[in-house]
């Protein structure tokens, strides 16, 4: 995307930039970016626990989450293992790095780690996630990785089910009632601005699209767009301008104030009972 | 191996698979106990490995609670039926379909009241297509719809019957 004006949402020099970074693979950073999505969106699915405006959507909302700290710990998995291989580090398993790292390391986008808020900024949320892992994990299941493409056919099958959920109920609310249109049409405007992230290369993309690992950016961008453009049109609902202002900075660690929060409720007790082996 | 199994027949020379599945259609999914691991289709291989038993197991969605639980009672049984260390061995490709389910499975979770899955998956059934009818487990009944994407566990649905009036569970497409 070149229409997009890129500013760090945090804000930070590049003299402070975390050292993580340089002694990561690209490899490493991009599976990071993977596994970290899924594990920060599966948390805010946590967070909603016994708080779901109906039963069903209780049981459905923790199923998703569910899906996604699967998946995460697939993709965190193969990340403990390349990093002990490849960096000779000391081996660190999947819950360590969902647990022990600081929000700085963190590689999600900064649309996943946005407050649930009410469910039409939760299922806006999920519906604009939804539409583009869809088509990325797709595109990873051609990667010639062979483990990358095996975790990715196996996450495609739930992140299908995902979208085809997220996107009935971004429909139902938006061509709703005139209260939940409204609501609808306001949580898409705000959620709107840390789109830009998923649409956005960088040289981590780059060098796994020419590791033949990441899919064809552009080809990804057309879908994502297409998906949401149907939805949305059924959904009575405008779409914002793709060319908008856009936050990014998710990618490199450089996140909204939101994601600290989470992590503290997230990581507590593990960092408070580091040697419980029994929870 | 099994050698230590006093008073029973040796079970699972090097190679006796047959011997192996016998055990594991004993295993029942902990979340769905009317069904084996060996129905739900969840076992893909079984292998020795420099003389040791290898058994590889998929798990039906990447964050089934259930999995790590599964992977300890298939490990039990074989180790209860002595086969001494068996290597329990986590696959994710190709990835689990309810295709898998075997047809005794698939009766038995009738009976227990949850639907089975309708179609095949490789129809790509979970999008584009309108939802197929899913018979009601308790009174045949065509006249059931959807109540939620999901049920009780990931792999389910809930739906409720027009006729009986009872809801149930409906193992879904993957």
């Amino acid at each position: 995307m070149q229409n997009i004006s890129h500013q760090s949402a945090a804000h930070r020099s590049s003299a402070q930039k975390n050292t993580a970074q340089k002694t990561q693979t690209p490899l490493i950073d991009y599976l990071l970016r993977l596994g970290d999505n899924a594990l920060i969106l599966g948390q805010r699915h946590a967070q909603l626990c016994g708080k779901a405006p109906a039963l069903e959507e209780e049981l459905a909302l923790m199923n998703v989450g569910l899906d996604l700290f699967g998946q995460a710990r697939n993709w965190l998995g193969y990340v403990s293992e390349l990093m002990a291989s490849e960096l000779m580090a000391d081996k660190i398993d999947a819950d360590h790095l969902a647990f022990r790292r600081d929000a700085q390391d963190f590689r999600n986008l900064l649309l996943v780690e946005q407050p649930n808020g009410d469910f039409a900024d939760i299922m806006g949320r999920q519906f604009l996630f939804d539409a583009w892992h869809v088509h990325l994990l797709e595109g990873l299941t051609h990667a010639n990785d062979p483990r990358i493409a095996e975790v990715a056919a196996k996450s495609l099958k739930e992140a299908t089910y995902h979208l085809r959920r997220s996107s009935e109920w971004v429909i139902r609310l938006g061509d709703g009632t005139e209260e939940s249109h409204a609501r609808m049409q306001r949580a898409l405007d705000n959620l709107w601005q840390f789109t830009g992230e998923l649409l956005q290369i960088d040289e981590i993309d780059q060098a796994m699209l020419e590791a033949g690992i990441a899919p064809d950016p552009d080809t990804l961008a057309t879908r994502w767009k297409v998906t949401v453009e149907e939805v949305l049109e059924e959904a009575t609902l405008s779409r914002p301008a793709y060319d908008a202002w856009m936050y990014t900075g998710g990618k490199v660690g450089h996140h909204t104030e939101h994601l600290g929060f989470l992590l503290a409720e997230m990581q507590y007790l593990p960092r408070a009972y580091p040697d419980a082996t029994v929870w | 191996m099994g050698s230590d199994r006093s008073g029973l027949p040796p079970a699972g020379d090097e190679g006796d698979v047959e011997a192996v599945l016998a055990v594991l259609q004993e295993v029942p999914d902990p979340e769905v106990p009317v069904v084996s691991v060996v129905e739900l289709g969840i076992v893909r291989d079984i292998d020795w490995v420099d003389g040791r038993l290898a058994v590889s197991v998929t798990p039906t969605y990447s964050g089934c609670p259930a999995t790590e639980v599964i992977e300890q009672h298939i490990h039990e049984a074989l180790v209860a039926a002595g086969y001494s260390d068996p290597l329990i061995q986590r696959r994710l490709s190709p990835a689990w379909t309810t295709d898998w389910l075997t047809e005794t499975g698939r009766e038995k979770l009738r009976a227990y009241g949850i639907a089975p899955p309708v179609g095949s998956a490789s129809k790509r059934s979970l999008t584009g297509q309108p939802d197929p009818v899913v018979p009601c487990p308790l009174c045949g009944s065509n006249a059931t719809e959807r109540v939620s994407e999901f049920g009780s566990t990931a792999c389910k649905a809930l739906y409720r019957c027009r006729d009986c009036l009872e809801p149930f569970d409906y193992f879904k497409c993957l």
